[in-house]
């Protein structure tokens, strides 16, 4: 028996296209940001009201993914930004091919900041790199607190947590501290973030995070982009 | 339930390495999965072998080696097991420790068996 070494990634394909498409962002000096939840935490609500808060000449798209229908890219066209909707037909995750090919007929120059929202499921897309500069999950106060734990995955890789649905917190047993200890957890350097989509509460720090991390972005030398 | 992309793609990614070996067949592929992976053992199992069958891969064997989560300490060096989300380094009691490995989800190898009719099941054969 012959053992032959083969050190590769197994999504190696998915892989190359995302290390195109994070070239691509770069040369463009595109921002992209990959939301990843369980379905219902309020991905699509939370990019209603920064759509509805941003300037509207503010460059931003949005792409953003469902197994079906097209009622969250009607949500956010509203607000007049560039938006796609990607609907994936069954599979649970977006891949950086869905990627590709809806950026295909936009100019990327146009835009500073790319939303992806992925599927909802808090999982499978934490496989699959989009070639995003950072991946935010969304998590809300009618979960648990212990979701961390139990979904390291997703946790572990991305930079910030967004915690919705604040508003509700005087109504159901959630505590926000707790949560935010558990994904510390996972990921020791997590950033956390409290924001009501319904009030508005946590917003400015939200949009001031974005600001923020794009500049660190645009100021990074290509070579020491790095991403999990 | 992306179980089924990544069986996938271990296959394909098996099909291109033996263009290289004309005359072998494999007859086992070896996995790293990190246990941050989200990958599910069983599920990964049943699809590879749904997806194997009745091709050139039927019989394939899939050998999975799950890496734990390791970090290595910021402050002395050594590198130790998380265990219970537990960072502290175990020899000087430091809490700053970057991830070394725990969310792999790799291809390490292919055995290649030549390609004769007689050759199946020949496992114990070097």
């Amino acid at each position: 028996m012959n053992r032959v070494p083969l050190e590769q990634k197994v999504l190696s394909e998915n892989d190359r296209v995302a290390a195109s498409l994070r070239e691509r962002f770069r040369q463009h000096n595109v921002f992209c940001v990959n939301l990843i939840s369980s379905p219902g935490s309020g991905k699509t609500s939370l990019l209603e009201r920064t759509l509805a808060v941003l300037p509207k000449d503010a460059r931003v798209a949005v792409l953003t993914g469902d197994i079906r229908t097209e009622n969250d890219s009607a949500r956010l066209k509203r607000f007049g930004f560039p938006t796609k909707q990607i609907t994936t037909g069954g599979t649970c995750h977006l891949d950086a091919r869905m990627i590709d090919r809806h950026l295909a007929d936009w100019d990327l120059s146009d835009l500073d900041i790319l939303f992806i929202e992925n599927v909802g499921n808090l999982v499978c897309p934490s496989s699959y790199d989009l070639g995003e500069a950072a991946k935010i999950v969304v998590l809300s106060v009618t979960e648990g607190e212990d979701k961390p734990l139990k979904y390291p995955s997703i946790f572990f890789k991305a930079e910030l947590m967004i915690m919705n649905k604040t508003d509700l917190l005087p109504h159901v047993p959630f505590d926000p501290d707790l949560c935010e200890e558990n994904a510390r957890k996972v990921h020791p350097n997590m950033e956390c973030l409290r924001v009501s989509c319904l009030t508005g509460d946590g917003f400015a720090e939200w949009l001031q995070w974005l600001e923020q991390r794009r500049n660190a972005y645009l100021n990074l030398q290509p070579e020491v982009v790095s991403h999990r | 339930m992306h179980e089924m992309g990544i069986a996938n793609s271990i296959l394909e990614a098996v099909r291109t390495e033996m263009r290289r070996y004309p005359g072998s067949r494999p007859a086992k592929v070896g996995l790293r999965i990190g246990e941050m992976a989200a990958i599910d053992e069983a599920s990964l199992r049943f699809c590879f072998e749904a997806l194997a069958s009745g091709t050139d891969l039927a019989g394939l064997e899939l050998a999975i080696e799950v890496c734990q989560r390791r970090h290595r300490c910021c402050d002395c060096g050594s590198e130790f097991i998380v265990r219970d989300y537990d960072f502290r380094c175990p020899a000087c009691e430091s809490l700053a420790s970057d991830c070394v490995s725990g969310d792999e989800l790799e291809l390490s190898y292919v055995e290649l068996e030549d390609n004769e009719p007689s050759a199946v099941g020949a496992e114990s054969s070097e």
